[in-house]
């Protein structure tokens, strides 16, 4: 492979090799907080912060990790991170935290974050294994966001918690929300379509049968 | 008795960890292509589970949830660690999965050829961690939490491998082009999860 730059590095995983559509990692965590377009967007902003930083520092005592205890080492970076996103947003978004519960904490074993730490940040310099985590985690983000748009849309009829298109809201409107798109199930089905939609226009990532 | 009977049938089945929470989903996808090395894996997570869980029970219930440190002395009667659950929970994980690994390695030489490759991946299967998260949440007491540890063990191996049962089957079937591989495997993961559902209702 060429020398990557940074914008190919930042860039790149968000269609082309999307952490979720193609390369199977960190979607554990999709899943659960995508009822809601709140809860994806903090989720969002949090992986996106922990994966950056964490190949950061992982990259920046990459010579010094012995390799037989190197997961336990990327494994504690990880966890450091991910205790202060959930103390910060316990602290000041005390309602999101509560509905993502257990999610926050899960950002550790979410595997693009170890992931990337692996496969990436281990043998690249740390500014390009910043940008590394930020584009995966904007990859990731980009799939949770379409996820959670269509599931509160279909939903509820609502975005954002807000009512659309008119004062009263979809539902007032005679839209009957369907109640399928709130339960685990739709978002499989939506990450399959999703994929089926990428791979489309990618046809190299066509999986033989 | 009856108490623990619906818990494990709760972990088990109506809080399956894989098709209810979607945890373990990274490995769930990856590793069941076909029935022998998902059956593997399903062992494997229960084994891990049922040893972290109660593990982790131990650690919360007496060292780090306020007031657990009292048995120390009573002037740690208000010290409330929990923030720093997190990372002592991945750590006892990551510690019990290398001491497995060493003590199959040496032992049943065996087994650990055929379970090795997936040991070291357990470490960051979400189901283990997020198992150990849930005991906290609902805060179990020790026995509890073997029988939780178990539960959601057998739940996870049970549906791993009917998801590769599944797929070993769909071989035979004409999908579209760009749907095949991941696309129908989390399309088909959602009818699972559907049918789970059907016993989301029972109260036990």
């Amino acid at each position: 492979m060429a020398e990557p730059t940074t914008k190919d590095v930042l860039f790149d995983p968000v269609v082309k090799s999307n952490p979720i559509a193609l390369q199977i990692l960190g979607i554990c965590s999709a899943l659960a907080v995508t009822t809601k377009l709140e809860t994806a967007l903090a989720m969002s902003v949090a992986v996106v912060l922990v994966t950056g930083l964490a190949s950061a520092s992982v990259s920046l005592i990459r010579n010094y990790i012995p390799n037989s205890i190197r997961i336990i080492v990327q494994m504690t970076i990880i966890a450091m991170l991910v205790i202060l996103v959930d103390q910060f947003l316990k602290a000041y978004f005390y309602g999101i935290s509560k509905q993502m519960s257990v999610f926050v904490g899960l950002i550790i074993t979410n595997c693009i974050v170890m992931g990337r730490a692996e496969a990436f940040a281990m043998k690249n310099s740390p500014s390009m294994s910043f940008f590394d985590g930020v584009g995966n985690g904007l990859g990731y983000s980009f799939i949770l966001i379409v996820v959670a748009t269509f599931r509160e849309l279909l939903g509820k009829g609502e975005l954002l918690g807000n009512k659309i298109l008119g004062p009263e809201g979809l539902v007032a409107e005679g839209y009957v929300s369907n109640g399928l798109m709130l339960l685990p199930p739709s978002a499989f089905f939506l990450i399959g379509l999703i994929i089926w939609a990428i791979r489309t226009f990618n046809k190299d990532q066509v999986e033989a049968a | 008795m009856e108490h623990y009977l619906s818990l494990f049938l709760k972990a088990c089945f109506v809080e399956n960890l894989a098709l209810a929470f979607f945890l373990g989903m990274c490995t769930f996808l990856a590793v069941s292509k076909n029935v022998k090395t998902a059956f593997m894996l399903g062992i494997a997570v229960i084994v891990i589970q049922v040893i972290t869980v109660p593990m982790n029970n131990l650690i919360f219930q007496h060292l780090l949830k306020e007031g657990g440190l009292s048995w120390l002395s009573s002037s740690f009667n208000d010290v409330d660690l929990t923030f720093v659950g997190l990372i002592s929970y991945i750590g006892t994980i990551a510690a019990m999965v290398q001491i497995l690994e060493m003590t199959l390695d040496r032992y049943f030489p065996a087994l650990y050829n055929s379970l090795g490759i997936f040991l070291p991946l357990i470490t960051v299967n979400c189901a283990i961690l997020g198992g150990t998260l849930f005991m906290v949440e609902r805060d179990y007491n020790f026995p509890e939490s073997v029988v939780f540890g178990v539960g959601s063990g057998v739940g996870w191996a049970l549906a791993i491998t009917a998801l590769a049962g599944i797929r070993e089957k769909m071989k035979y079937s004409d999908v579209p082009e760009g749907l095949r591989g991941l696309g129908i495997t989390f399309i088909t993961v959602g009818l699972m999860a559907m049918a789970f559902m059907a016993l989301g209702g029972i109260q036990l």
